[in-house]
């Protein structure tokens, strides 16, 4: 048993430590905002955040998350993440909505390092996620939009 | 009528491997009318049906009003617009409106452009819905009124009804949740008044999306979020070539591992059952199996490629023709040869397929999966675990893409969840999860094709004539639908866009070959326009250029009767600066326009090619289809169809190695990026015509306009896809 910090709550886990903290998450203790989409860092829908930094929860060994605080798009809160949310809703960027909750972390990752990001900073951040549905575009006008929010 | 009929048909060995776990053959008498669903053009007069409010609107005492959804919304929005229609003519408010996915039930739910069958696809959900949604929600409202002028003691006449509330004059005020008890027993009115479009309150207005704030917060649950008591996923160790199946499975390791509850043989692999997914992955790997490989398919997409090309050289399948192409282009001043090859295209949805069943404690089966064709999904679970369809009971979940994928003609992945089921007597909830890799390497591609086309213009620049052969594996031979959709061998779902041409050539030929390999195939988000649009719009542009004449006058000249082609065509060159001053060197502008599932498009693709490559830097559409019901999300269907189409030009193929596919991921089957997304710009033609969809219709006209746009910019012209970019940095 492995005792994680999710959310803010200290989590039990019953899982071998080499299960990818994406798998543990969304199936031992389902909670499933966070998605599966390729298993091999390609895709970024498995997106979570690390005390704070974006990572790929697919390649994230249970076993190594030690007292990081891990959070999912379940547990976001604070003005950027409010503002990120509201950008995504003003917008309608949702199509099928899979990859979004990957996005949503990976954009708020970025607008918490550079609350005013250029398109090159967001080419750099989202580059990494991918929408099958194409809404790059709003997605892109989404973050600019987020950050004249929290201006 | 409701015509479903269950045989016990053998399934045709070809096909074993897509049917065999269904234990039968489903027979449905299907169509697809898509003429518009307009009597006028001949389609079906929708605006005859009943009205349905029972089957469509719930109104709770607390003041919601839910409307049920007979449709799968995969990304494409519909259950904002379907919610609309009838939001609109109820007179609702829209923030008391919500929606929940209809039940399986062909009778009520069926898709009035399909027959007796529910499902979604042909990007028909807002086109077959129109009427019945309109009519469910006028006559609702009817029945509300009666309600409170009964209760109020006035005339119905005098009521009045605006955002949720019904008002009279005397200052009376209700809300609907108030009289939805005294309205439920009140006469259904079969023709209710419905609105003109000038009393509209929400249609074309640009509601929120409905789904915006779930699929924001992580709490949208989707078929692979779906959590039963006691649940256990299953993985299925498929062949690695397609018609292969199980001789030998040496299952003690796998049986071994702690948390590995069984492993059972189905007729489409081996499953393994564990107690979450990576255990089930990492018990799958240690999976001993022999496969019977002597029914399998062991060519090469290349070598499949390459029969092709010798196949084009002989005569085909007449699908349509008018006039003596052959004399025509003999005779012709100028002749214009091409050829274009198009590879297998994986779907690719984010979520990759995966179903649920459980057996409930009434003895039902309860089915949670991102449903697409409900009536083929519930009667395909039922004959294989050998009960009748009313034993099964669907629930449709949020779909993470889909593109076509999750409706195959034989519910292949609905058929495999439930012979786990039946194999291990379904002792707890099983969720059938496919990994990346099964989704991707699983076959059900768009089928690979080859075209060619010779055509000749006369002295004057004009089309004397077109020959046309194509070479592809059809869709729907083999399938439930080929008695209804396949004619005289030819698959209308192959030509589609081609022999149906609406510019109007006075002689021409259009030949089709079916392609006989054993890699399943299936619909890929716009079908037979992924290809034959392609190569229409690309060799008309080389006409016009071997004519001297501008792309988009040249297109104008024979579009005279297509008169909304025509339209969107001229309002995307006019938004796109078309004609304007020479862009600068190595930029380029392109055009193509294509009709398809009753919609028009119109696409301006601006590239640039310089040393770094090709970029698509652009794209100005137009759109036609008919009254907009929701703008906004009619133009994030045709930037995402951008989005999507964009990868099957610069890079997307599935290939074969002697039979085993190559591509299993995303990291060699690489979607669009960000860095790579165009600015789109969407321009919506207004209209007062009942409306079409747009699911698809954006994606045939993007890879012509890009390749014409490439021609513009470098006077290269690169006609199969992908684009083979890397060709032009050496030029």
């Amino acid at each position: 048993m492995l005792t994680i910090n999710l959310n803010g709550t200290a989590r039990e886990v019953d899982a071998d430590p080499d299960m990818p903290l994406l798998w543990a998450i969304r199936d031992r203790l389902d909670m499933t905002g966070t998605k599966y989409g390729c298993g091999i860092a390609q895709c970024g829908a498995c997106t979570v955040h690390l005390d704070g930094q974006p990572v790929r929860s697919c390649q994230t060994r249970l076993g190594d998350v030690g007292a990081a605080k891990v959070t999912t798009i379940e547990g976001i809160n604070g003005k950027v993440a409010e503002a990120v949310q509201g950008a995504w809703r003003r917008l309608d960027v949702v199509q099928c909505g899979y990859c979004q909750s990957g996005q949503i972390m990976s954009a708020i990752g970025l607008l918490t390092e550079k609350p005013k990001p250029t398109d090159a900073d967001i080419d750099s951040a989202m580059d990494g996620n991918i929408c099958r549905c194409g809404t790059y575009q709003r997605i892109r006008a989404a973050i600019h939009e987020a950050a004249r929010s929290l201006a | 009528m409701l015509k479903l009929d269950l045989t016990d048909a053998p399934v045709p060995s070809r096909r074993a491997f897509l049917g065999a776990a269904a234990g039968g053959a489903v027979l449905l008498a299907f169509r697809l009318d898509l003429r518009g669903a307009r009597a006028a053009e001949g389609g079906p007069d929708l605006s005859k049906g009943p009205a349905q409010p029972n089957a469509f609107v719930r109104i709770a005492a607390d003041d919601t009003v839910t409307v049920m959804i007979k449709h799968l919304d995969m990304g494409q929005g519909n259950t904002t617009g379907l919610a609309t229609i009838l939001a609109d003519e109820l007179d609702a408010d829209w923030a008391q409106i919500r929606v929940a996915f209809a039940p399986a039930d062909a009778k009520l739910y069926n898709n009035m452009l399909m027959g007796p069958v529910q499902g979604t696809g042909g990007s028909t959900a807002i086109a077959n819905s129109w009427f019945q949604l309109r009519k469910a929600g006028a006559a609702a409202r009817a029945m509300l009124v009666a309600a409170a002028a009964d209760s109020w003691g006035v005339p119905a006449a005098e009521i009045t009804v605006a955002k949720g509330v019904l008002s009279h004059k005397s200052g009376k005020q209700g809300r609907f949740g108030e009289f939805a008890g005294a309205a439920a027993a009140k006469p259904v009115p079969q023709e209710p008044r419905l609105k003109s479009p000038a009393e509209w309150t929400l249609i074309g207005k640009g509601v929120p999306r409905i789904d915006s704030v779930a699929k924001t917060d992580g709490s949208a649950i989707y078929s692979l979020d779906v959590r039963r008591p006691g649940q256990v996923t299953a993985l299925v160790a498929h062949p690695p070539r397609f018609g292969a199946s199980v001789r030998r499975v040496d299952a003690e390791a796998a049986q071994g591992m702690p948390g590995v509850v069984a492993v059972v043989t189905i007729p489409t692999g081996v499953a393994v059952i564990a107690r979450d997914t990576w255990t089930a992955m990492k018990a799958r790997e240690a999976l001993r199996v022999e496969w019977d490989e002597s029914a399998a398919e062991r060519r090469s997409s290349d070598a499949i490629l390459a029969e092709y090309r010798q196949t084009a050289t002989t005569p085909g399948l007449v699908a349509s023709q008018a006039g003596d192409a052959d004399a025509a282009i003999k005779g012709a001043a100028k002749v214009i040869e091409a050829e274009f090859s198009f590879p297998y295209l994986a779907h690719a949805a984010m979520e990759p397929l995966n179903a649920t069943i459980e057996r409930a404690a009434d003895g039902m089966f309860d089915v949670y999966a991102g449903c697409q064709i409900q009536t083929i999904e519930q009667a395909v679970v039922a004959a294989t675990l050998g009960v009748t369809t009313d034993k099964v009971r669907l629930h449709t979940q949020w779909a993470g893409g889909s593109f076509g994928r999750r409706a195959t003609p034989g519910a292949d992945y609905f058929a495999e969840a439930a012979a786990i089921v039946k194999a291990w007597d379904g002792k707890a909830p099983v969720h059938l999860v496919w990994t990346r890799e099964d989704d991707m390497a699983g076959g059900y591609y768009r089928p690979q094709v080859y075209h060619t086309v010779k055509a000749g213009l006369d002295a004057k620049g004009q089309v004397a004539g077109w020959r046309h052969t194509m070479v592809g594996k059809s869709i729907m031979i083999g399938s439930p639908f080929e008695a209804m959709l396949v004619k005289n061998g030819i698959d209308g779902t192959t030509v589609e866009g081609a022999s149906d041409t609406p510019y109007g050539l006075p002689a021409y030929r259009f030949e089709v070959h079916n392609g006989r390999e054993g890699v399943p195939v299936l619909w890929w988000r716009s079908v037979g326009h992924t290809h034959t649009a392609h190569v229409m719009e690309v060799v008309i542009d080389e006409l016009a250029h071997a004519a001297g004449a501008d792309p988009v006058a040249y297109r104008l000249s024979l579009l005279t009767r297509a008169p909304r082609l025509s339209g969107v065509l001229r309002l995307a060159a006019e938004k796109a600066g078309w004609g304007g001053k020479n862009p600068e060197k190595g930029r380029g502008l392109g055009v193509a326009v294509h009709q398809s599932f009753g919609s028009y498009v119109a696409m301006v693709a601006d590239v640039s090619a310089g040393e770094s490559g090709v970029k698509v830097e652009r794209v100005i559409a137009a759109v036609d289809v008919g009254v907009a019901v929701n703008p906004d999300v009619i133009r994030a269907q045709v930037e995402g169809a951008v989005g999507f189409a964009l990868s099957s030009v610069l890079r997307n193929r599935i290939t074969l190695k002697d039979g085993v596919v190559q591509e299993t991921n995303f990291d060699t089957y690489q979607p669009t990026r960000l860095t790579e997304m165009p600015r789109v710009e969407v321009h919506i033609v207004p209209s007062d015509v009942p409306p079409t969809g747009i699911g698809e219709p954006g994606v045939p006209v993007l890879a012509p306009a890009i390749s014409n746009a490439v021609f513009a910019a470098t006077g290269q012209r690169l006609r199969s896809l992908p684009l083979d970019l890397s060709s032009l940095r050496g030029a």
